[in-house]
């Protein structure tokens, strides 16, 4: 092996889907927390997830890479990774699947190193559990790997708390990297972090994404992120996905009132000053989810007046339906055609 | 004291001890700081962490003795008050509400335990009226039905609920200046809002100043008419909103909006953290792509070099002496 990352080749034909989530479907106990999604990244892709605490994103993604603990459980659906259902695999194989298909990085990742090994050491356990590789060419991998998020390599002696926390997000990303996975999943990777910082990371994402070919899913609760950063983006909403489309898409022509909300609470930098509504009410508590449509209550398209549509709208649950080529909505008032 | 400025802060520093016994060093993480916060309007402190913001917030909260400067207010300096009377009349008029919703509030309590013992303490309504008072305040913090929300225990209440009561709770004394520190970092972006619509209705209403401490420069445009800059524990840009965000003057603020509206950053990195016995010179120098000879030998001051605009740069706003 000569390079730092091992690009197989037969994988990087743009557009095969490399992850597929199929009816997905897990639980907390009798909590649905994801319920029956579909999701598809193709290979090279940067999808965004969106959503706000409690909507599930982050289930999907633990799902999707196999490590949810109990009481959580799937019980429906399957995770297809290149063709093959993960969903049943043994923990041994599934073990070879991880960091080197599929690796993860999470919101407090900065705070997943050991605090009393030196940061080069780290790299070494996590390669040498997956590949036969000398301790020396384990280090200089992993040298070779920091100068790629931009640390100076000599820093592989360093202890976690001698790096800030934006260098430490670095290094578990420069980790997640070291296998050459074809997906990496990035769980909130920025939030604890400044926008400066942030900035810097996304563009260094983005540039060994480009370098390496991997795909990614990116799960924020900053829309505004996504809409200049992603491909695709989906939008969950108490464990549904309510609306996906392109980036460009999304951005220009929302459909889903959830949307149109989320969109609506960003207060914008330039432009008239003027005073923004947000949504009304709060998350539902899915121990007791909403009849019909999960967002009818805060929605401000559903209104009495409309006789069979509200009644729809709080009995029956929307389907998520193709409005264009790529976009889909989950929403009554676009099966109307009334938008 | 004048009518304009219930509150004016004058070259506030806070230092941290750090390291040993030996080799004593301090942090200083909030160096030369001066500002006013005047009624019914609200001054956005930005920064990114460990720059120095919150530890601004809590000096002037009394939650930190000031190592120097004075917090002129009411007529007396608050960085001064020792007597125990003194200190909670001036809590009862400058109040502060924290970030975390969730570690504010007292399990174990409902919320109506949580706004009579302010009104009680302070001694705000008779008994008889303690109920009514209690009411008002969460009707006008928008959680209805007061009777229903007065009965509940933190735990039933959203994050952007619990946040409400805590403005509630800090309502309750009749404050003239609220400081919030990051009061919508933690909740959902929904209701970010929301929250943020109520600071502005308190300072149209009732007149408040507010100091509203945060690092995103989009939410500080929403609500503030003021906006102070903070890098390393310093100052580094003062002025109107509108005008610092569409003609900033320091590098930093430039950086900061550069950030924010994604454009590409090729600036050298660097850290935003109160600086540790800093010496002369500008602490932005090392990532500033303006600097000149003088910038790493003379610590700059604010300047003026707009009309309400202010500057702590060599470079951009010069001092003309």
């Amino acid at each position: 092996m000569t390079a730092v990352v091992e690009v197989s080749e037969s994988t990087r034909t743009r557009g095969t889907p490399l992850l597929e989530l199929r009816q997905l479907a897990v639980e907390y106990g009798s909590l649905r927390a994801v319920d029956v999604v579909d999701l598809e990244i193709r290979t090279g892709e940067i999808v965004g997830l969106a959503g706000e605490s409690g909507s599930g994103k982050s289930t999907l993604a633990n799902a999707a890479m196999q490590i949810l603990r109990p009481p959580a459980r799937i019980v429906g659906g399957s995770v297809l990774f290149e063709g093959e259902d993960l969903v049943g695999k043994s923990n041994e194989e599934l073990r070879r699947f991880r960091w080197r298909n599929v690796s993860m990085v999470f919101q407090s990742a900065m705070n997943a190193l050991n605090p009393v090994m030196r940061v080069g050491d780290q790299f070494v356990d996590m390669m040498r559990a997956h590949e036969r590789i000398s301790k020396q060419r384990a280090l200089v991998r992993a040298g070779e790997l920091l100068e790629l998020v931009g640390i100076d390599r000599r820093r592989i002696r360093a202890y976690p708390h001698e790096l800030s926390g934006g260098m430490r997000q670095r290094v578990i990303i420069s980790m997640a990297l070291a296998l050459g996975p074809e997906l990496v999943i990035f769980d909130e990777p920025t939030t604890a972090l400044d926008v400066v910082v942030q900035r810097e990371i996304l563009q260094q994402v983005d540039a060994l994404k480009h370098d390496f070919g991997f795909a990614v899913l990116f799960i924020t609760h900053d829309l505004s992120l996504l809409l200049e950063f992603a491909d695709r983006i989906a939008i969950m909403y108490a464990g549904e996905v309510v609306e996906t489309a392109t980036a460009e898409r999304l951005a220009a022509n929302p459909q889903h009132p959830y949307t149109q909300g989320l969109m609506r609470s960003f207060p914008p930098l330039s432009g008239q000053r003027v005073r923004l509504t947000g949504i009304p009410g709060s998350p539902p508590d899915l121990r007791d989810p909403p009849s019909g449509c999960r967002f009818h209550p805060r929605c401000p398209e559903c209104l009495p007046e409309r006789g069979e549509l509200y009644v729809r709208q709080t009995s029956e649950r929307p389907l998520l339906r193709e409005t264009e080529a790529g976009h889909r909505v989950a929403c009554h008032l676009v099966e109307e055609g009334s938008r | 004291m004048s009518a304009a400025a219930p509150l004016e802060v004058r070259h506030l520093e806070k230092r941290f001890p750090l390291g040993s016994a030996i080799r004593r060093a301090q942090v200083h993480a909030v160096d030369d700081v001066s500002f006013e916060l005047r009624p019914g309007t609200v001054t956005a402190l930005v920064g990114e962490s460990g720059s120095g913001k919150s530890t601004v917030a809590r000096l002037l909260a009394r939650l930190y003795e000031p190592s120097a400067g004075s917090v002129l207010f009411d007529g007396g300096d608050a960085a001064r008050l020792r007597r125990r009377r003194d200190v909670l009349r001036y809590r009862s008029q400058v109040q502060i509400i924290f970030q975390d919703p969730f570690a504010s509030l007292n399990p174990v309590k409902t919320i109506h335990h949580h706004l009579e013992r302010p009104l009680r303490i302070h001694d705000i309504v008779p008994a008889s009226e303690l109920e009514e008072r209690i009411h008002d305040l969460l009707q006008t913090v928008g959680l209805v039905p007061p009777e229903e929300i007065a009965t509940k225990y933190p735990h039933e209440l959203s994050g952007g609920q619990r946040q409400r009561v805590a403005i509630a709770r800090a309502l309750a004394v009749e404050p003239k200046v609220v400081l919030a520190d990051e009061p919508t970092s933690m909740l959902d972006v929904s209701i970010r809002i929301g929250i943020l619509n109520l600071m502005l209705k308190l300072k149209e209403e009732r007149g408040l100043a507010i100091l509203y401490v945060t690092h995103d420069l989009g939410s500080a445009r929403y609500v503030a008419d003021d906006i102070l800059v903070m890098y390393a524990g310093q100052i580094v840009e003062r002025g109107p909103i509108e005008q610092v965000l569409a003609d900033p003057l320091h590098p930093y603020t430039r950086l900061l909006l550069a950030a924010v509206h994604g454009e590409r950053i090729d600036q050298k990195r660097g850290s935003a953290a109160a600086a540790v016995d800093p010496g002369e010179g500008c602490r932005f120098v090392s990532r500033c792509p303006l600097a000149v000879a003088v910038c790493s030998e003379v610590t700059p001051q604010l300047v003026e070099a707009r009309p309400a605009q202010a500057a702590r740069c060599h470079v951009t706003a010069p001092s003309t002496n």
